[in-house]
């Protein structure tokens, strides 16, 4: 059975919440990648910088949206249950790790911070998972998909960067192949857990997105490294238009998320009331 | 131990808004803010359409998703079950909002009244605390402890008791203990058929609604 009113398109999270979920899953990624990648000296100051700079725009795009801004210091208070504050603590170490990282061209440095960025993309996931009122967010399996996300932006990214200096290692490339494939998985995981308690209408959005982030973000970054891979010539190229597809395809489908798909619960009646005769 | 609780009898229902106009009145609510609301939902295909008017709002969840959520603390459960918010301490992020699965909480972000210019009724209930962060239905938190201090009883005597719940036309509305046995709630419990909103998701709501009798009670 099914009752009125029907469910509605939350309204409370916009383009500026959409924007820290985008920047801030790039931005860890990046930060990974370069730990992982083994960069020193000034290639690893710019990643790192470029990396923190991004998870700060986010940051900074929800702080335009939050009604009491002055406040914002607030958001710390309750890292016993809220994976927000959890969050702007994971960031400060992000901050902290990272600039230290940069400022020193250290190595293991780099990886605390890179392990800092894993536990803010993690948090991000749990975000959005312990919203109960909105299904599609609620499902287990998104906080994998937006961490395995955060991991193929983030390789996209740096890919992406590398082929514009240089060709990039077949290590990098390796790894943002694993990255792409392992968001892919994570997409059909999800797909499969929203089918049992997301609205039909944020399905059809979420197919939408979904088919872009397998045709655009999987399949096509995917062949484009293997072209590189037989096409030396051509390889900093097909490397660079991969890093971006990457990127941006999991861009869209964080937008997707946050601002199309994000229908709420609405209301049900288990049972009718029963008046006059039965 | 005390729980207040609220009890709709679906039954009853008319859908006439009242409840919704003087929660409006006693919270000063600005426009497009319902801390109590009444759905209008319809089943079926004509001619076998059932309609239903439904009391919705904040349930005072036992396991509040908007509470574990906040990441300000602004939203806290009392002992005695009524979910509060600290306006001084909310930030405002609406976390609270989308995490909310009974769509109960608002965000205003500046003042605004019905006529343009606020009334006199309006100018003495605005509060610009409520700016900019999250509200929603308080169960008159204030009537019931003022009430409560001058020894009255909640559900019981409309001094003590939510607006809502005193200006119900038919009666739908009841409130009270629902840890004590002999209060009006927990015989209306005892007697009736009820069912929770969304009851699956594990939030524990304190809003019951009330579709039957019970078996050996049908006439």
């Amino acid at each position: 059975m099914s009752y009125g009113p029907k469910p509605w398109h939350q309204t409370n999270w916009d383009f500026r919440a959409a924007f820290n979920f985008m920047f801030g899953s790039a931005g860890a990624g990046l930060l990974v990648a370069a730990a992982l990648s083994g960069a020193s000296g000034n290639a690893l100051r710019a990643e790192m910088l470029l990396g923190m700079a991004l998870i700060g725009a986010g940051l900074v795009s929800v702080w335009f949206e939050i009604g009491r801004p002055l406040r914002a210091m607030n958001v710390g208070f309750n890292p016993f249950t809220s994976w927000m504050t959890r969050e702007s603590y994971a960031a400060g170490l992000v901050f902290a790790l990272g600039l230290a990282a940069a400022g020193f061209a250290s190595q293991p440095l780099a990886l605390a911070a890179a392990f800092a960025a894993l536990v803010f993309a993690y948090c991000q996931g749990r975000i959005l998972q312990a919203a109960k009122g909105i299904p599609a967010w609620r499902v287990p399996a998104l906080i994998w998909l937006v961490l395995t996300t955060a991991l193929a932006e983030g390789a996209g990214l740096f890919v992406a960067l590398a082929a514009v200096f240089d060709a990039p290692a077949r290590g990098a490339l390796a790894y943002v192949s694993l990255a792409l494939i392992a968001r892919a998985f994570a997409w059909s995981i999800y797909r499969g857990g929203a089918a049992k308690i997301a609205l039909r209408a944020a399905l059809a959005v979420l197919d939408r997105s979904g088919k872009i982030l397998i045709q655009f973000g999987t399949i096509a970054p995917l062949a484009l490294l293997l072209a590189a891979w037989f096409a030396p010539d051509a390889a900093r190229i097909l490397v660079l238009l991969a890093g971006i597809a990457a990127l941006a395809t999991g861009w869209q489908f964080k937008f997707v998320l946050i601002t199309r798909a994000a229908y709420n619960q609405g209301f049900a009646l288990p049972h009718l009331p029963v008046r006059g005769t039965r | 131990m005390t729980r207040w609780a609220m009890v709709a009898d679906l039954r009853r229902c008319v859908g006439c808004q009242t409840c919704t106009a003087s929660c409006r009145q006693a919270n000063a609510t600005p426009p497009e803010v319902q801390w109590r609301r009444v759905l209008d939902m319809e089943v079926g295909e004509y001619p076998a359409v059932k309609r239903a008017f439904v009391p919705v709002g904040c349930m005072h969840c036992d396991e509040p998703p908007c509470m574990h959520v906040c990441p300000s603390t602004a939203t806290k459960k009392r002992a005695d079950g009524i979910v509060t918010i600290d306006y001084d301490l909310c930030i405002g992020c609406s976390y609270c909002a989308v995490a909310c699965p009974y769509q109960a909480r608002y965000k205003t972000d500046r003042a605004s009244f019905a006529y343009g210019i606020a009334t006199p009724s309006e100018e003495q209930g605005f509060d610009p605390k409520r700016l900019a962060v999250a509200t929603k239905c308080t169960f008159c938190v204030e009537r019931i402890d003022a009430g409560l201090a001058k020894g009255l009883k909640p559900g019981i005597d409309p001094e003590a008791t939510p607006a809502c719940v005193n200006s119900c036309i038919t009666q739908t509305l009841s409130f009270g203990d629902i840890e004590d046995p002999r209060s009006n709630v927990s015989q209306l419990l005892a007697e009736n058929q009820t069912f929770r909103m969304h009851e699956e998701l594990g939030t524990g709501p304190g809003f019951y609604y009330i579709w039957d009798k019970k078996d050996g009670e049908k006439t």
